[in-house]
Formats: C-alpha cells, structure tokens, sequence
C-alpha cells in the first residue's frame, strides 16, 4: 500500500517529459498516419507553409518592399512577367511578376499583400473562435432559456449572408467613426466584422457537441464531486469539443481570407495604403481590358491557391478527426 | 455421423489488416450445426464470436477479410461464392437475427410490407398469398391481434414486440440456417425469456440449424443443444450444453461458470479469473489462455493445443494430452 | 448548518486515520440514509407550440412515484428491476444529479433538500459518491487517470500539495488493485474492467461513507465482472463503506445485497431483506422476475412464460400497475392502488398479499 518517495519521481514525470511524450503520441497517433496516407493533404500542407513563410517573412526575402513608396519609380510602371512581352515592352529579371501601374513589383505586392490577408484572417477567425466557443459552450450547458435566446440570434445572424453582415458593420463603424479614422481603426472594424459572420458556425457546432458530452458520465460524475458548473464546462467539456473547432477554425480561415478579399475588392476593406491580396485584385482589374492581366491574374491565383490548401487541410483535418470515418 | 450438418466451419480464419501488422480476429476454428439443433457460440467481448457469425455469411466489413478456411452449407461451399450468388443465398437459407431489432427493420415502411417483400423475393407467392404467410408468420411468433398491427411501423412496437418481428422476418422463408446475435441482449429479462422459448421452438418446428451468438450463460443454458466457447479468436471448448455447463473441461470454461453469481448459491466471494483477455494486438504465445490459467505448465507457454476428444466434448488444452494423461497414469 | 459541516469534517479525518471505526461506531438504530416518499415527474410534453397547434397534452413521467426505503450503514441496498423501473433515476436523485419532485432523501438525519446552495452542499459531497454504468463514458478521455482520481481531493481542497495528492493517488490505484504507475497513463489504454477500477478510486478519493452504483458491472464482461464484484466487497469491508446499487441482474443484485428492492414502473412493490425476497418472494412481480432468471442448473424446471410487457410510464395503468399482467388480479387491483404493508423483515405492495389470497 505504501507509496515511498523514490517511485513518486516515476509517478511524475517532469514538464518536458510531458511534452516528449505528446509529441510520441501525435506521431504514433492516427491523426498523423492518415496525414501520411494522403499526398493531397501533404501537398497542401508545404503549400500553406510556403505562403505563410512567403507572407510573414515578406519584409525580409521579397525582393522591394512595396509598402515604401519612396523606392517606387514610374518608369518600371506596367511592366509585363519577367519572360513575357507585352506590346514591345520587355519583362525585367527585377521584377519577375511584373509591375503595377505605379511600377511596384507584383510578386512583392502578393508576398506583403497575402500578409495582410492572412493577419485579417487569424484574428478575425480567432476572435469568432473565441465567442462562438463561449456561446456555444453556455447555450448547450445551461440549455433553457439561455439556450434559446442565443441560438435565435444565430438563427437571425444565418439568414443575413455573411459578406452583407461585414458590409452593414463596415458601413456603420466608418459612419459613426467619420473622418478620423486611420488605419488601426479600419483593420479593427473589418476584423470584427468578418468574425461577426463567422461565430455562429462555431457556436452551432461547440453547442451540438456540448449537448453530446453534457450526458455523459464523466460530466455527471464531476457534478457529483461537487465541481463548479463553469469548470466543467472549461476543464471537461470544453477539451471534449475542440476537435470540430479545429476543423471550422481551419475552414474558416478560407472562408475570412475570402471575405477580406471581397470586402477590399469591393473597396470596404483594408485601407490602399496597405493593399492586401483583395485591393491587389481591385486595383489589378481596373487594367484588366487594357491587356496588363497580370496585375489581377497573379494576386488572384495566388489567393486561390491560398484558400484551396487551406480548404484542403481542413477538409482532411475533418475526416481524420473523425472516427466514423476512420 | 452420417448425417451432413448444416452448417459446417474448418479452420476459419478472419483478418484485420492494420498499419500495425494483420490482427487475427478468428483464428483457426472449426464447428459444425446440425438440423434442428441450436448451437450455443460464447464468449466475452472480443472473443470473436459475433466476427465468426459474419464471416460464416460472408458479410464482414472491411478491411476484415477470412484468412483461410472453408464453410459449408448443406454440404456446399459458400465461403468463395461471388457477391450475387452469396446474397441469394443469404436471402434463402440464411435468416438472421441481430442484437438491435431496429437495424433490421426499415422504419419507413410497415412490418407487413416488409414481410411480404421479403416473402415474395424468394418464393413465388402472390401478395394476397404472400399477405396471408406473414399474418400466420406473425400470429406464430406470438404477436397479439396481428391483423392489426401487420400495417403498424416498427417504431409502434416495444422492443419485445419487435424482435419477434425479426425472427418472423429470419423464418419467413424458411430458412436452413438461422443466425442469431445476441438476440436478447437488449431485451429485459421477462421478455428475454420469452424471445429464448420462442426462438427455441420454432427452429425445432422448422427445422433450422440455429447459431446463438452471446455472451449469456444463462440464454445458453436455456437455449443450446451444444455449445463453443470461443476464447481470444480460439475455441476452447465444443461439446454438449449440459457437460459444458456443469463439468467444464477447459480452465477458462471452469473459471469463467465460477464467476457467475447464482440465486440460491450464497458465496461471499465470486471465484475470478485474474487478468483480462488480451488485445488481439497481444495475444500471447502457445495457449492464449495461459497468462490467466491457474493450471499453466511449461508447454502451455510454448505451444498451441489443438481440440483433443474428450467424451462428446473437444477441448483445446493440453491437460487433456494423451502423453500427459499416460504419464500421470504411470507416475 | 454550520455545525453539521463540523462533524462532517470529523468524520473524514476520522475515516483517514482509521477506516473501520466508522462502521462501529455507527452501528446505532438509525440509518445512514433514509429515503420517504420520493418523487420524480419528468415533463417529456412536446414544445408549447406544437401542443397549441397539434392539440396534444401534457405528458408527465413519473419516473419515480414514492418510493420509501432505509438503508443501515455498512449494507448494501438494491434496487432491482426492469428497464424504465425508475431504479437509475432514484439513483440520479440521491446524489443530487435531479431535485426530487416530492419526498425527502435524508443523509444521517440531515435531509438534502433543506441544503441549497453548493457551498452547503459540499461537505455532504465528499461523503456521498457515485460509481456509473459505462465505463467508457464515465472518464474524461482527455484527463490523465492520476488527474481524473485527483479530482475529488483538489475539489474538496482535501490535500494542498502535489506530492501528497501524487502518493495518494498511487495509494488509491492500488487499492483498486491497480498499479500507481497507471496513473500517468490515459483512459484508453484500459480495459473495461480496469476503467471501471479507475472509476471506483475517483469515488473513493474523497473518504466517502456513501457509494450509489448505477448498474456498475452491466458493461462488464461475467469474468470482470466478478473481479468487480469480489473488489466491491471488500472495499465495503475494508472501508465500512454502504452502497445503494442498482442493477437489472437479479443474480448480482442476490451476490452482493443484504436489502433488496423491487421496483416496478416507479414504484417500489416489494423490498426486504434479500434472503427474503428471493428466498420467498411475495409480490407476484418479484415471483415472475425470479421465474424469469435463465437456469443455469439445468434442472430442467418448467418456467411459466411471463405475459405481456411493461407498460409505458407516462399512461401507467389504474390501480396496481402491475394488475394488467398480474395472475392474481382482480377487481380491486384494477381500481384501488395498493399501500405497503410490512412482511417480515420488509414491506409488500400487493392487495393480494394483504388479503391472504397469494
């Protein structure tokens, strides 16, 4: 019976041992042999990685910063992709992509542009993550009345479609802000209103699998030792339900990336002095007619190759998390 | 015996092949049924029994596949009959009777229409000839004013109500074979009584060779002619209910009647088997009982036992060998 | 109250220094728990609107109809019957899991119902704990074993420290029989039986004196089931513990009872002690339930079928509820409901027991 100090260090091991030994289990896990099994996820995984390195780390490997406006020069304005030529114009080695009508380099506008998109995006799906989980944990624990008024909201919320929910809020915030708002303001107002779309999915989704684990014994068993309600919900039900919030948090990052890039193709976004993949594609359009594709086509590809991967991991992410399909 | 058994299993094997290397959830065991005989199959969860089942009418999911072996029915081969023909015959001489009646019935259609789409699939009865069977049918499971309820949906039965719909169902085409899963596993105990009578006298009215699947002593005691108990994908033990129930051979057999707690037999403590049954991932060498035996010797460790003929029983377990038996004898 | 969280705190410092002292002590005629006519309406109507626009009514379960019984410390009460009895839901309301609708469930004379507030609750808590069914869905798969058990002892604030709430831990495990270094594993690396070993220490961490069990080896395999059994008893013996248990089996519920209760659409029909009730069963449900019990024996006794089936709680039957499949019914079992009257060592509910008929 007796438990003696030496044994008590086996019994716990330390911090980093926790750690080596999750990692064990991710990579001996199912999770990770079904990524294995299935080139497409692989190949849409290094396609992720490769943007999100190419975005966030624009400021150190793209070849101009575009965002200096000093360095631009009129003279390399419209230039055509590096191997092409375009009405006696010759593509410059400089600028691989081509250039834009103020002469910036179309690659190093992609590479800063998807940076602003895919910022817009995390935070935004985070902030929804955030609420929605909340709300969906609450409305399917306490259940009732609570239950009821949030899911109607939602309900009212899904009828709207999202992008007309960002421009209502767009709309309102710059009315009510006029004038004096600067560019913080603006990236906080389209932050909010892209997570403002999106928190209902969550919210659906954290419910539903509430209303599953609620019933279940070990919640009960927590509320017979005499657990608080609100701990339950973090420490037991809350670690029970993140699986299907990582499949929507990976969708929806598509979904928001895709929204901003309405919302600045449509001029409500990001302001023009920090263009991001949707302004590219706006002001890329304008030259469209005029034969200068490639100011449109290039950022407008890469945002589907962005949106796609991403779309793929969580499609993927989705059957491998779940274990009917498995 | 002269007679050909209805249903006859050799060496059947089933597989699962995983990432982690195959798992052999059957492994090499052979049996037979004959007509108008039940044949109890038990086991704890995992033993094998219910893959045994669905491997005899080829319906395994897969990955699972049989490895090896051959079945017969009737004294035909049916284990490496293409898709079609397996389902004609599974339609015709096989009923089958699962643990959930609601798996086997389509909620969105009566329990008349069922029975009668099943009844003229396989003979050549019109729908008035076909209507007046299932009624019959219905009336001889013992479901009460069936005039009547033969247009109900199967959400207006109780669960007792409805497996005797599906045993109708299994009958209806009088089958030779009749497969039945823990047919009463999910049925109280006053009505498992009767589901056991009922299934008991009508396979002997019709017939039909019965394998009982489950994990319930009791059902078997009250049900089987003879019995397998299946152990770690192994049999342990094959012979006729009475001799299995009360003079268990195999020490799994025995430990596993002592661990039944019994009304009228008042003992503070259950005798217990230590350990559990292993993972199909971790079944050990030579007996696959031998981690848990009390009895284990040196060869138990090392070496398979096949089934040795004890009486009317066969047992896989080397305390049985010959050799060991002479030399006992002698020593 | 302030004074009962007092001895309630005794108490389990007395328990850790030596568990078999409360059992002698506590030897006295009253009973640890007393349960007086409990009741519990479940309201399963369909929506508000759908009753408007579909005309329907109120549908009331009676889940459980005033049920009355007593269990001395040290013993092990029953509840036996069949599904939708009712036994699990007396179960959920004596841990507290649902507010009863009618009745008083008293815990060493304090009654439950007069203890509002979680805080007031609290100390009762740890006294009282609850094994359940599944044993795959009673551990938080994401929980470590040595948290899961840990659980009741950091809710209560029973130990402060890491280390000591490690040793006790390990001390639990292996009072499960189960080694401490389980601890550091997940739940699903078990076994059913190992699971539901795990369970039984969460249940023990907090010292309690209480343990309601809610058809704790129904999932279980004969053979772990016995292993689960043999280990029931001589926790019971080693820690003076009581349990309420409630199962479908009416050979475990004989194995491990010394008081046996038949319930029988929410009420309890029959309840004695179990050499009683099983010995010579009065009430024509208990007979029909033991005719039920498959026999191993093979003595080749001729059971009598059992007719019909259990009605459904929410339109129960008049009178005796058990009139419509009863042998014995008549006229008065159909019209008048039957009170308990007591037979030897326990109480009968049967008109045709009080009048000498059966």
């Amino acid at each position: 019976m007796a438990v003696n100090a030496e044994n008590l260090e086996q019994l716990a091991p330390g911090f980093g041992a926790r750690v080596v030994d999750s990692f064990r289990r991710f990579f001996d896990g199912d999770v990770f042999y079904s990524f294995r099994r299935s080139p497409i996820t692989i190949v849409a995984f290094v396609v992720t990685m490769m943007l999100f390195f190419a975005s966030f780390l624009a400021p150190w490997i793209a070849p101009h910063n575009t965002n200096d406006v000093a360095s631009l020069n009129l003279m390399n304005a419209e230039l055509p992709p590096a191997w092409m030529e375009v009405y006696g114009v010759q593509g410059s080695a400089e600028f691989p992509l081509g250039t834009d009508n103020q002469g910036r380099d179309v690659l190093s506008a992609i590479m800063f542009g998807m940076q602003i998109s895919l910022l817009v995006g995390f935070a935004s799906v985070l902030l929804a993550l955030v609420f929605g989980t909340i709300l969906g944990l609450i409305s399917g624990y306490v259940g009732g009345r609570t239950d009821a008024i949030i899911m109607r909201i939602a309900d009212v919320q899904l009828t709207f479609p999202a992008i007309l929910i960002a421009l209502m809020i767009d709309g309102i915030a710059s009315a009510v802000i006029q004038g004096a708002h600067g560019a913080e303001v603006s990236f906080v107002v389209l932050i909010l209103a892209i997570a403002a779309s999106q928190w209902v999915n969550f919210a659906r989704t954290v419910r539903g699998s509430t209303l599953v684990e609620k019933n279940k014994e070990y919640v009960q068993a927590a509320k017979v030792i005499g657990i608080h309600p609100i701990m339950i919900m973090l420490r037991h039900v809350l670690p029970n339900v993140t699986g299907p919030v990582l499949v929507i948090a990976t969708l929806s990052l598509a979904l928001a990336v895709l929204t901003e890039a309405t919302l600045s193709f449509l001029g409500v976004g990001v302001p023009v002095t920090q263009p991001s993949l949707g302004t590219l594609i706006r002001i890329g359009n304008d030259f469209l007619f005029s034969g200068q594709w490639w100011m449109t086509i290039f950022p407008g590809a890469a945002l589907v190759i962005l949106v796609l991967a991403v779309n793929l991991l969580g499609d993927w992410l989705r059957d491998a998390l779940n274990p009917k399909l498995r | 015996m002269a007679q050909t058994p209805v249903l006859e299993v050799r060496n059947l094997r089933v597989e699962f092949p995983t990432r982690k290397g195959t798992l052999v959830a059957v492994d090499d065991i052979s049996f037979h049924v004959n007509e108008g005989e039940v044949l109890g199959v038990v086991g704890e969860s995992g033993a094998g029994k219910s893959m045994t089942g669905t491997a005899v009418i080829n319906l395994l999911e897969p990955p699972g596949r049989i490895g090896g072996g051959e079945v017969y029915l009737d004294g035909r081969r049916i284990d490496n009959l293409p898709y079609e023909q397996m389902r004609r015959i599974r339609g015709r001489q096989i009923g089958m009777v699962f643990q959930d009646p609601l798996t086997s019935l389509n909620p969105l259609y009566t329990v008349g229409r069922q029975l009668i789409e099943t009844i003229r699939t396989h003979t050549d009865l019109s729908e008035q000839g076909a209507r007046k069977r299932a009624l019959e049918l219905l009336a001889e499971v013992g479901i009460p004013s069936a005039e009547r309820r033969i247009d109900q949906y199967p959400h207006q039965f109780s669960g007792g109500m409805r497996q005797r719909v599906v045993i109708a169902l299994a009958l209806c085409v009088n089958p030779r074979l009749v497969i039945a899963d823990e047919p009463t596993t999910a049925l109280d105990v006053s009505i498992q009584a009767q589901i056991i009578a009922l299934l008991k006298k009508l396979c002997h009215e019709h017939g039909a060779a019965v394998m009982l699947i489950t994990h319930d002593m009791g059902v078997i005691a009250e049900t089987a002619d003879r019995v397998a108990v299946m152990y770690a994908g192994r049999l342990a033990e094959v012979g006729p209910v009475q001799q299995v129930i009360q003079q268990a051979k195999h020490p799994y057999t025995e430990g596993l009647m002592g661990s039944i707690p019994k009304v009228g037999h008042h003992t503070d403590r259950l005798a217990q088997i230590e350990g559990s049954m292993p993972r199909l991932t971790e079944i050990p060498n030579g007996c696959a009982y031998h981690p848990r035996c009390p009895k284990a010797f040196a060869r138990c460790f090392a070496e398979r036992p096949d089934l040795i003929t004890q009486g009317a029983t066969d047992v896989s377990c080397w305390l049985y060998d010959e050799e060991l038996q002479r030399v006992e004898a002698h020593g | 109250m302030a004074d009962f969280a007092a001895t309630a705190l005794d108490k389990s410092q007395n328990r850790q220094t030596g568990g078999a002292g409360a059992m002698e002590s506590g030897a006295a005629a009253q009973p640890l728990v007393r349960v007086e006519g409990l009741a519990k309406y479940f309201d399963v109507s369909p929506p508000l609107l759908t009753r408007v626009l579909e005309g329907q009514k109120k549908a009331i379960v009676r889940a459980v109809d005033g049920v009355s019984f007593a269990i001395p410390q040290g013993k092990t009460f029953s509840l036996v019957g069949e599904s939708g009895c009712g036994k699990s839901t007396v179960a959920r309301l004596v841990v507290g899991l649902y507010r009863p609708t009618r009745g008083h469930i008293e815990f060493e004379g304090t009654d439950l119902a007069s203890l509002r507030t979680r805080a007031q609750m609290a100390p009762l808590r740890k006294r009282l704990q609850m094994i359940f069914q599944d044993p795959y869905a009673s551990l938080n798969p994401r929980w470590r074993v040595a948290d899961i058990i840990a659980e009741p002892i950091r809710a209560h604030k029973l130990m402060d420290d890491d280390r000591g709430i490690l040793r006790r831990v390990g001390e639990l495990l292996e009072q499960v029989r189960l080694s401490p270094r389980d601890g550091e594993k997940f739940p699903h690396e078990f076994s059913g039986g190992q699971r539901q070993r795990i369970s039984i220490a969460r249940a023990l961490a907090s010292n309690p004196e209480f343990l309601v069990c809610d058809e704790p080896t129904s999932a279980l395999d004969v053979s772990v089931q016995a292993q689960i059994l043999n280990l029931m008893k001589d926790l019971q013996r080693e820690l003076g513990l009581t349990y309420l248990f409630i199962s479908h089996d009416l050979a475990v519920v004989y194995h491990i009872s010394d008081y046996v209760g038949v319930m029988y659409l929410g009420r309890l029909v029959e309840w004695g002690e179990a050499q009683q009730v099983f010995g010579s069963p009065r009430h024509p449900y208990t007979r029909m339930l033991m005719d039920a019990i498959p026999d191993l024996e093979m003595t080749g006794r001729q059971r009598i079928p059992v007719a019909g089936e259990v009605p459904s709680p929410i339109d129960p039957p008049s009178g005796c509820y058990f009139h419509p499949r009863c042998p014995f019914a008549n006229e008065r079992c159909s019209a008048e409901s039957p009170m308990a009257i007591p037979v030897g060592s326990g109480e009968v509910a049967c008109h045709g027991v009080e009048e000498g008929r059966i």
